[in-house]
This record gives C-alpha cells, sequence and structure tokens, in this order.
C-alpha cells in the first residue's frame, strides 16, 4: 500500500483516546501523522511542566487543558485531522456516547483503577469494538519485556508488569514505546477494515 | 483439566476451578484484575461462582498504573 492509499482508508476512520497523558498524547499524534480522519479526544487534565518528560506538549503550554493543547499540536502537524476534544473527567456513560462511533478505542489512562473501568465498560458495552490498551511502561530499559498480545477485540501493548512508583517513574522511551505499539496496532486494525 | 491462560497451555490437577480458586491456585493475588472467560468478561460479584473447565480460554488482565 503506498501512503496515499494508506491516508485515503484512514480518511474515514476514527479512533477515541482515553486519557491524553503519556500514551495518550503520544499515539493521537503518531495517528494524526499517518492521517487518521478524526481523533475522539477526553481528559479532564492541564499540562504541567511534570508532564513534559514523556508527553507531546511544550512549555509554552503549560496551563492549558491538555486537550486543548493537544488538538493545536495535532493541527501544526496535520491540519485535516478532525478533532473532537471532550474535558472531561470520562465515566462509563461517557465513554458509552463519546466512542461510540469509533472504529478503535485507545486506553490511555494512567490510574489502573480507571484502567480497570474503562475496560469493564468497553467490553460490556463494546464486546466487539477493538480496545487497545497500555499495561506496564514505566522505568527505563528492559526493551525485552514491552510485547503485544491480544484477547479477542482486546488488544495488550506493554511489559504488564512495572506499575509506576516514586523510584520508578514514567519516562519519554518506554511510555513512547507503549503508545506507538498501541498506535500501530491501531493502524493494522484500520488499515484491515 | 487444561486451558489457555493468557495465550498459554496450562494443566491444572483439578476438574473445574472457580476464578477466585484459580487466582489462589495460580497465587494472583493482585486486586486489579479484568477477567475473561472465552471472551467473556466476568465481574468481580461472579469470581467466586463463574467456573473454569477444560478447554476454556481464560485473560487474566493484571492493571498496573502508568500512562
Amino acid at each position: 500500500m503506498t501512503f496515499a492509499q494508506i491516508t485515503d482508508k484512514l480518511k474515514i476512520r476514527a479512533v477515541g483516546i482515553a486519557g491524553c497523558g503519556g500514551l495518550g498524547s503520544n499515539c493521537a499524534v503518531a495517528l494524526a501523522r499517518v492521517g487518521i480522519g478524526t481523533l475522539v479526544l477526553a481528559d479532564f487534565d492541564m499540562v504541567s511542566d511534570s508532564n513534559l518528560n514523556r508527553q507531546y506538549y511544550f512549555l509554552s503550554q503549560i496551563g492549558e487543558p491538555k486537550v486543548q493543547a493537544l488538538k493545536r499540536v495535532i493541527h501544526q502537524i496535520n491540519p485535516s485531522v478532525s478533532v473532537i476534544a471532550y474535558e472531561i473527567k470520562l465515566d462509563p456513560e461517557h465513554i458509552v456516547r463519546y466512542f461510540k462511533d469509533c472504529d478503535v478505542i485507545v486506553e490511555a489512562f494512567d490510574q489502573a483503577d480507571q484502567k480497570e473501568m474503562l475496560i469493564e465498560t468497553v467490553l460490556s458495552a463494546f464486546p466487539e469494538k477493538p480496545l487497545v490498551v497500555g499495561l506496564g511502561m514505566a522505568g527505563w530499559g528492559m526493551n525485552e519485556s514491552i510485547h503485544y498480545r491480544r484477547d479477542g477485540n482486546l488488544h495488550i501493548c506493554g511489559d504488564e508488569t512495572t506499575g509506576i512508583s516514586e523510584h520508578v517513574p514514567p519516562l519519554a522511551p518506554r511510555v513512547g514505546i507503549v503508545a506507538n505499539m498501541q498506535a500501530n496496532v491501531a493502524l493494522e486494525l484500520l488499515l484491515n477494515i | 483439566m487444561k486451558i489457555i491462560l493468557n495465550n498459554t497451555p496450562e494443566q491444572f490437577e483439578y476438574k473445574e476451578l472457580t476464578v477466585n480458586e484459580l487466582l489462589k491456585v495460580k497465587k494472583f493475588t493482585f486486586k486489579m484484575l479484568v477477567i475473561r472467560i472465552n471472551g467473556t468478561l466476568v465481574k468481580k460479584d461472579m469470581y467466586a461462582t463463574a467456573t473454569i473447565k477444560d478447554g476454556d480460554d481464560v485473560m487474566v488482565l493484571h492493571l498496573v498504573s502508568g500512562g
């Protein structure tokens, strides 16, 4: 497939991104670069200086809502992406309402309980819709531990082991690897529709 | 029984196990989990009664933080 054929296929597709932190911002930018038609972004947070070690934001954006900051970043790369931004803390009802028309949903939360809520909601409400989750990417090194596996419509990227802690923070390289793996899974799914 | 657990074949000395029993046998003590049996989500309140039988495909996802 040529790049023109790829963008032609992607322009009619929509991806929902739940959380615009390290996973969500990097995944969204990767999908924007390859020509995704629509991105549905949701996050309640503002850009802060502690985010810049891994998230796709800039010093000048500190204090801005992440979804608005990310929308501007995306449009500086590819203005043809249609970005629908929800500045909100997602609950099960929002997840169903905002992501129901997306071809793929990307789970990009940081808290484990939020991941659990989103995965349970999507698997219950949309048993056929592809859901790409990022699990385990704190720290550095250990490339060999990062993997991809699939269970039906659930696609899992990460090491599935390493949670964040004070001495094992999430950092740009491993977070970026997993975010781009998620984008890669979404891309593969969308090109096979 | 023989099952597939997280994409890997595993054999157990039992004819069947509830989800709670499987978690105990496997020493999966993690609190934050998502479990599916043959693609169907098993909610937490069903862990005591949902059973895993020979030939089942079981996914146990450990939800670690970070993103």
